[in-house]
């Protein structure tokens, strides 16, 4: 019995993601058309030349014939994933497998979500027919938790865990002002940022992720095919993905200020990429930044920095653009936006980017021209204490 | 005989002081949360009657004017909660005031051939904005657990004796929100000669006088003909016991049962207590304290001052669905479905969770695989109505779906074990922090656009820990 990866036999040759933001004008239909024909376009690809594919949505659509019918797909497997916010990076987990397995010669893996067409503030999920005895808990209002939590943990008081929440969300927007496919392409002070109308807790409008309509897609390979399609594709070192057992909400031992989930797959995929320092190996790290807490969180869960000193190195910018390790170049969720399916591929879209030097030139990262070779995506779901966890090393070098 | 063994009541923590009421007025009545109903209020008042006695009632009368739903039984929500075994009964009395006195009447007769019940009266009571009816009622319920003779009791049912006649004070049809009344000078004078004649009835078959009666209750919907009765009965005026119509309302079908409740709280072992029910006829209780009188700690002390928070009158009139108000940009709840309404009934409704045998976990909602040492299907039922918690942190969300927002979000864990996500009621959003105690409440938590309730168990700030 053992997890045992698939280190560097497969790669992403070709990846396509459509802005993110309120697409009045689009439906699913044309975020998935848009996304996978930049994919097929960047791979030098045609759709007849993918083997099968993985279809990441929450809930805009069920089934594979979600894909097969506004792409016209003449007879292919689609698999329909869900698996809540990580659901895109799970659609990509699967489709890489099926490559590696030798199954299929070339994947898809997409995403999309159109979340903007409900009416709805956040994020609403269905659920399946229930008892109503779940408490109606909203997105922030689970991750707001955190937030008490974290700050009574490590002795901060109120104001003091504020400006590190502010500091997040303001980082994540001037990232994201860099960015044009981004929902925000505008810098936001933190002034403005701690003055927003409070939403749960104490998060306001400017400590929760982007609801957005947007898709984003990769094309998946064996590592050996890889520079047929591309001469600097992106080979995939790590792949781990862990469900908890979901009893932090009525387990007294669970104190709001981890996951565990996260410090179970990073560290399965540290093992698998064979990394042993994440901060000083990684070129960047695209993670899960529903709320500003949360990112501080994962800092720590990562592995980037000890326990209970996450806020240190916030307040002192080493997440920054152009700090020692960068985390959400592209603005993350907080900026970019969080069209669910799409976000854990959009995640990937980035390392896509700066990883091959790629990024627009007022993003690009100093940690890349140094010589790393190395990113990070971090992508979860459900709540504090009862969650799904994703992570996956991607890198620019081949096996050496 | 027929004995009284318990006695709870349960008042709403709001209270809505009249002067801000759109028929202004003097003192304040009660006014039940926007996620109490007739059934949730009266679950809470069953279950303090119920607690640790000794007794499985064959019976559970519930009498209300408001009830949760028209066509069902009402009681059978109560049954659950409650815990009630299900070789008990459970009947809805449904109507009007008077049908508190047949739920009682009932109780006493099953008694006098060997079974026991519990009756409990819940009422809500609305009226136009405006009107008396809205200002002079109030929302509470109220329980007797009724037994044959027994030693131990809070007090023996002597005599009973009513009158009816068809007096046309009062009338709402069915679908209509708000009752009509006759001018009250009618009714005044209609009451007065059956409340008199109840009154002598009853007092005769006892075998006392007027000059006997130490607690005298007098009431009924319409305040004229409680005071003109209350007057002509004979009986000394500081034996006349407060109505509470100055500080909780008149509640309707409940208060019978309420201001029974109050004078056992406070009665000498012995001392004769009438009660007089004035609604479509009147009904005449005549009873003599027990044992216990004066002694029960079940439930709120009904003489106590409230503490509790001032309802906002444009809030009430939200809660019962007058005023309709913009809620945030969410999707209405969705309906809670029978099934599994059905096989979680234990826990949706009782508040049972488990208990790991192999470890003494508990589990909230209960598991068949321990979340600490992952045994299979080794798990007892954990009753946790009457466990008491300590919330660990909380949120206050403005975003979820609610007819009174902020949604109060607490994490508890309990005392003995155990941790429970859970919405916070009768909480002031300003006030909460880590480390206050809770207890756990029945409460409605919404109704959704079909008309299904959905019942749940909430925490509260807690209220005075009893001796």
């Amino acid at each position: 019995m053992a997890s045992n990866g698939i280190r560097d036999r497969v790669a992403i040759v070709g990846m396509g993601c459509t802005t993110f933001g309120e697409h009045w004008d689009r439906g699913v239909d044309d975020l998935l058309v848009d996304a996978s024909t930049q994919a097929l376009e960047s791979a030098s690809a045609t759709s007849d030349g993918v083997d099968a594919y993985w279809l990441g949505t929450m809930g805009s659509g069920i089934s594979g014939l979600t894909l097969s019918r506004p792409l016209k797909l003449d007879y292919k497997p689609v698999s329909r994933n869900e698996n809540y916010c990580a659901t895109g990076s799970d659609a990509f987990r699967n489709a890489c497998y099926a490559v590696a397995s030798g199954a299929y010669d070339t994947a898809m893996a997409i995403g999309a979500e159109k979340l903007k067409d409900s009416g709805y503030s956040g994020l609403v999920t269905a659920s399946a027919a229930h008892d109503g005895t779940k408490v109606p808990l909203t997105g922030p209002s689970m991750f707001s938790l955190l937030s008490p939590a974290y700050a009574h943990r490590y002795g901060l008081d109120a104001a003091t865990m504020g400006d590190v929440q502010a500091r997040i969300a303001w980082k994540n927007h001037y990232n994201g002002a860099r960015n044009p496919r981004a929902q925000f392409q505008k810098e936001v002070s933190i002034e403005k940022i701690k003055a927003s109308p409070r939403v749960s807790g104490s998060l306001g409008v400017y400590d929760c992720s982007g609801v957005s309509d947007g898709a984003a897609a990769a094309i998946i390979v064996r590592a050996e095919d890889a520079y047929r399609y591309t001469d600097r594709p992106l080979f995939v070192k790590a792949l781990s993905f862990v469900a908890g057992p979901a009893s932090g909400p009525m387990d007294s031992g669970y104190d709001y200020t981890t996951f565990e989930e996260v410090v179970r797959s990073s560290a399965e995929a540290y093992r698998q990429a064979g990394i042993t320092d994440p901060r000083a190996e990684l070129a960047l790290a695209e993670v899960h930044d529903c709320f500003t807490p949360t990112e501080l969180i994962l800092m720590e869960d990562l592995g980037f920095v000890e326990r209970g000193q996450a806020w240190k190195d916030v307040l002192a910018g080493a997440f920054d653009l152009d700090g020692d390790l960068p985390v959400n170049p592209d603005g993350g969720l907080k900026s970019f936006g969080h069209p669910i399916g799409a976000s854990g591929l959009r995640m990937l879209f980035e390392c896509w980017l700066q990883l091959r030097g790629e990024a627009p030139a007022d993003r690009r990262l100093a940690t890349v021209e140094a010589g790393r070779t190395l990113g990070l995506t971090h992508n979860l779901g459900g709540q504090p204490g009862a969650c799904v966890s994703f992570v996956s090393i991607v890198g620019s070098e081949p096996a050496s | 005989m027929s004995n009284i063994v318990s006695a709870a009541a349960y008042l709403p923590s709001h209270r809505l002081n009249r002067k801000s009421a759109l028929a202004g007025g003097r003192g304040t009545r009660s006014v039940a949360a926007f996620d109490e109903d007739s059934t949730s209020m009266a679950a809470e008042a069953a279950r303090s009657a119920l607690a640790d006695l000794p007794l499985s009632p064959d019976q559970l009368l519930f009498a209300t004017t408001s009830p949760a739903y028209a066509d069902r039984t009402n009681a059978s929500v109560v049954h659950a909660a409650a815990l009630l075994s299900d070789e008990c009964a459970a009947y809805d009395f449904v109507g009007a005031v008077r049908s508190t006195c047949a739920a009682l009447r009932g109780a006493l007769d099953a008694a006098a051939a060997g079974r026991s019940s519990v009756v409990v009266a819940s009422d809500i009571r609305v009226g136009l904005p405006g009107s008396a009816d809205e200002s002079d009622g109030g929302d509470g319920s109220a329980a007797l657990v009724v037994a044959p003779q027994s030693d131990d009791h809070l007090a023996e049912v002597v005599a009973v004796a009513a009158r009816t006649s068809e007096i046309f004070d009062r009338w709402r049809p069915p679908l209509e929100p708000y009752s009509r009344v006759w001018e009250e000078r009618f009714g005044e004078t209609a009451y007065a000669p059956l409340a008199a004649a109840a009154l002598q009835d009853a007092l005769g078959r006892a075998g006392v006088t007027a000059a006997d009666v130490d607690h005298l209750i007098v009431t009924g919907l319409q305040a004229r003909a409680v005071r003109a009765a209350r007057a002509a009965s004979g009986v000394e005026p500081s034996a006349y016991a407060d109505d509470r119509s100055a500080s909780l309302g008149v509640t309707g079908a409940a208060h019978p049962l309420l201001l029974l409740t109050d004078v056992l709280q406070r009665a000498e072992p012995g001392a004769t207590i009438v009660l007089l029910v004035l609604a479509d006829g009147a009904d005449c209780f005549v009873l003599r304290a027990g044992n216990l009188a004066g002694t029960s700690h079940r439930g709120p002390v009904i003489a106590d001052a409230h503490d509790g928070p001032s309802a906002d009158y444009l809030d009430m009139l939200t809660w019962r669905g007058v005023l309709p108000r913009a809620t945030p940009r969410r999707p209405d709840p969705d309906r809670p479905a029978a099934p599994p309404s059905l096989r979680n009934s234990e826990w949706k409704f009782g508040f049972v969770g488990s208990r790991c045998l192999e470890c003494e976990t508990r589990h909230l909602p209960p598991e068949r695989i321990c979340l600490n040492c992952r045994a299979l299907d080794r798990m007892a039922p954990e009753p946790l109505q009457s466990v008491r918690g300590t919330i660990t942190t909380f949120t206050v969300d403005h975003l979820a779906f609610s007819i009174a927002p902020p949604v109060l979000v607490a994490v508890v864990d309990l005392d003995g074990g155990g941790r429970f996500q859970c919405e916070l009621t009768d909480a002031d959003a300003g006030s909460i922090a880590v480390g206050d105690r809770v207890e756990f409440t029945f409460r409605r938590f919404y109704t959704t656009a079909d008309g299904v309730h959905d019942y749940f168990w909430k925490a509260r700030p807690a209220r005075a820990e009893k001796g």
